[in-house]
């Protein structure tokens, strides 16, 4: 029993475990599957998007900055053709166009000066004393001379303030003249410095060198070159277009992920970097990631506490509902099937009773015979009245099967009358109490009170019953147990249980103890015929039987029987007649 | 023989046996006749009525399923050539029904076989007995 209770608690694990499996599996990865094509889908295009708002913003700016350079540039220009060498060379008059010029645009125009082909400033406007000062040696003298326009990098100078020159030259006599004007090194800074996005965001101009055109907030010093190595790569790069902008995902100097997306400016002279950690750059997908991921988390984390609870909920019904398929087995029987062997039982019985009656009468016969005298002599003359009596008996024993298969098919008395259920099983408990006491069996009986008549026929109620009774006595023989009779009222039906504590019926037997000749008792102790008749009689007469068994716990057949429509009429007028429940 | 002599008989008792079972017939006539009382036996219905027609008899045994003819039928046609003649009537189990009929159509009662032979005897007796008293 033990070991049992072990296989099919085993057997449940493995049902609760399966179960699980299968909630889980079938929930969880879709989900998962889901997530991830959402995720990867979703990271792409806000990557693709990023990017190109990088890029937009590099151009925008690069444009900001081509434009604000050829402004500056046109504006010198329009300067230097417009009034000549003479005039400009008239320092008041520098002055006065100085002023104009920061009247026009603000404090970009830091100062101006006219450099004749020597290098030397013969006029000077601006705030610093730097008339006569001698650019021969300069670099962006050098450069300014050989090209028409000039913008140069960024630099210290004879001032020590970092600034950027815009020449023009010009030709006066034969001479070559130079137009400069330097540009305030702060207000071109805040083009590149309004290039601010988020955290780390930053921008960064460079001249081919690689050395920083503007300052970024983040890093002050001018020296202070962030990612030199990358922007070696750009810088190296500089053979394709100058429009194009490119992007790149690397490691900067603190060794953070980060976008470099760069564009050349100033005819490939410059390069304008921007650049972001890649963690603040999608700051917001990270944050989405984080979302998603905790959601993925407590998702099937939801989902696997459901799935147990839930299997755990169902294993328990399904083995609640085993136990109880197990205890209470109960029995339909098929009406057709039965009745068609009844039938035939009958018609075989029938057939036989004829040859057995012959063999009974010749053995009479024989009898006969042997009380003549000469046949008195005979010294096995013991031995053949035993033989026949042998004859005689079995004979009887035939006889007897026959008749019990006869009346499965055919009632033996089917009179009808009026009858109390009730007073029929205290007459069969008490033929049985004999039997009953000497099997130690106690019987109990619980009869409701007041239970209609029925129209049905006494004899093959009393078979029925009897049969039943006997059956459950036999059962419970070797143990002893207890038998509980009930009637009670159901709707139009009395419902008669007959119950034992009895070993039970397998299952496997359950589906056949109503078929005819169906029996477990030895051989010569039970024809298998008792219940075919009982399930013969209750049919008949409209009713019904059914047997619950567990094997171990015991037995109980339910006997329903009608109970005529005028009987239920007479019943529900009759305040007195009505049923009453039994304290028995 | 010396059993039957001493057997105070009454006048032999004619008694006509009706069975389609010709190995019934013979082991029930012979053990019958054995008990003092003339035998004469039928195989089948429309013989007994013949034999019937030749011959009286006191009493008559009949098997109600027969080849030939139902044995009710048979009865009837007893009652009408012997109304007197008491008919004991045999019948397989599960037949009472018709055994019942039977009695209204005027047979003087049924067997079931297999039956005791003493039932049957006794059956006989009491029948001649009672048409003995209704006879005087």
């Amino acid at each position: 029993m033990a070991n049992l209770e072990q296989l099919s608690n085993s057997y449940y694990r493995l049902l609760t475990r399966n179960i699980i499996l299968t909630i889980i599996s079938v929930s969880i990865i879709p989900l998962i599957l889901v997530s991830i094509t959402i995720y990867y889908q979703f990271r792409t295009s806000y990557h693709e998007k990023v990017y190109a708002h990088l890029c937009e913003i590099v151009h925008k700016h690069k444009q900001n900055i081509d434009g604000f350079l050829s402004e500056k540039l046109g504006d010198i220009r329009f300067l230097a053709n417009s009034f000549g060498l003479e005039k400009l060379s008239d320092e008041s008059f520098l002055q006065d166009r100085l002023a104009a010029l920061q009247e026009n645009y603000g404090p970009v125009f830091v100062d101006l000066g006219v450099i004749n082909t020597a290098g030397e400033q013969i006029a000077y406007a601006g705030p610093f004393k730097l008339a006569k000062a001698n650019y021969s040696d300069a670099q962006w003298y050098q450069q300014a001379v050989r090209s028409q326009y000039f913008i140069s990098d960024v630099f210290l100078g004879l001032r020590g303030l970092p600034h950027f020159i815009v020449t023009v030259r010009n030709t006066w006599k034969g001479q070559n003249w130079i137009l400069r004007a330097t540009i305030d090194f702060v207000a071109f800074n805040t083009l590149v410095e309004s290039i601010r996005i988020g955290e780390t965001g930053f921008a960064v101009i460079l001249n081919k060198a690689g050395k920083l055109q503007t300052t970024p907030i983040t890093k002050p010093s001018l020296d202070i070159i962030p990612a030199k190595n990358i922007y070696a790569e750009f810088l190296e790069n500089r053979a394709r277009s100058a429009d194009e902008i490119r992007i790149a995902v690397k490691p900067d100097s603190s060794d953070h992920q980060t976008i470099f997306v760069a564009s050349f400016l100033k005819n490939g002279d410059w390069l304008l970097v921007y650049q972001q950690h890649l963690a603040d750059a999608f700051a917001d997908l990270n944050k989405t990631f984080t979302m998603t991921t905790v959601m993925m988390l407590l998702g099937p984390l939801c989902i696997v506490i459901m799935a147990i609870t839930l299997s755990k909920i169902i294993v328990n019904r399904i083995a609640q509902v085993d136990v109880e398929k197990q205890l209470m087995n109960e029995r339909v029987v098929e009406t057709g099937k039965l009745a068609s062997v009844g039938e035939l039982a009958a018609g075989v019985a029938h057939e036989i009773n004829n040859p057995v009656a012959i063999m009974v009468e010749e053995a009479g016969w024989i009898g006969d015979l042997l009380e003549e005298e000469e046949s008195q002599d005979s010294k096995n003359l013991a031995e053949f009245r035993r033989a026949i009596g042998q004859i005689q008996a079995q004979g009887k024993r035939c006889k007897e099967i026959t008749q019990k298969l006869l009346s499965f098919a055919r009632r033996t008395d089917g009179t009808v009358q009026n009858i109390e259920i009730n007073e029929i099983l205290e007459e069969l408990v008490a033929l049985s109490a004999q039997r009953a006491k000497f099997a130690m069996v106690s019987i109990q009986t619980h009869f409701q009170k007041n239970l209609p008549q029925l129209q049905l026929s006494l004899s093959e109620l009393q078979q029925v019953f009897l049969n039943l009774i006997n059956n459950s006595l036999d059962a419970m023989e070797s143990g002893g147990g207890s038998l509980t009779i009930a009637s009670r009222l159901e709707e139009d039906r009395i419902v008669v249980e007959v119950s034992d504590t009895g070993p039970g019926i397998p299952e496997a037997n359950l589906n056949r103890i109503f078929d005819p000749f169906f029996t477990t008792k030895p051989v010569g102790k039970g024809t298998g015929l008792g219940l075919s008749i009982c399930y013969g009689i209750i049919d008949k007469i409209g009713g019904k039987i059914e047997v619950r068994s567990a094997v171990g716990k015991g037995t109980t057949f339910y006997v329903s029987l009608p109970i005529s429509k005028e009987d239920v009429a007479r019943d529900k007028t009759s305040p007195f007649n009505g049923p009453a429940p039994s304290e028995d | 023989m010396e059993k039957m002599t001493k057997n105070p008989a009454p006048p032999h008792i004619r008694l006509l046996l009706v069975d389609d079972e010709v190995g019934f017939v013979d082991v029930l006539s012979k053990r019958i006749s054995r008990r003092g009382i003339d035998v004469t036996t039928a195989a089948s219905g429309s013989e007994a009525i013949q034999t019937l027609r030749r011959q009286d008899f006191d009493v008559a045994v009949l098997d109600l399923k027969m080849e030939d003819m139902d044995g009710i039928e048979v009865l009837k046609i007893f009652k009408k050539m012997d109304p007197n003649m008491p008919v004991i009537m045999l019948t397989g189990h599960g037949s009472e029904h018709s055994a019942r009929e039977g009695k209204k159509f005027g047979a003087y009662d049924y067997l079931t076989k297999p039956y005791e032979l003493d039932d049957l005897i006794q059956k006989i007796k009491e029948a001649i007995r009672q048409k003995g008293n209704s006879d005087e």
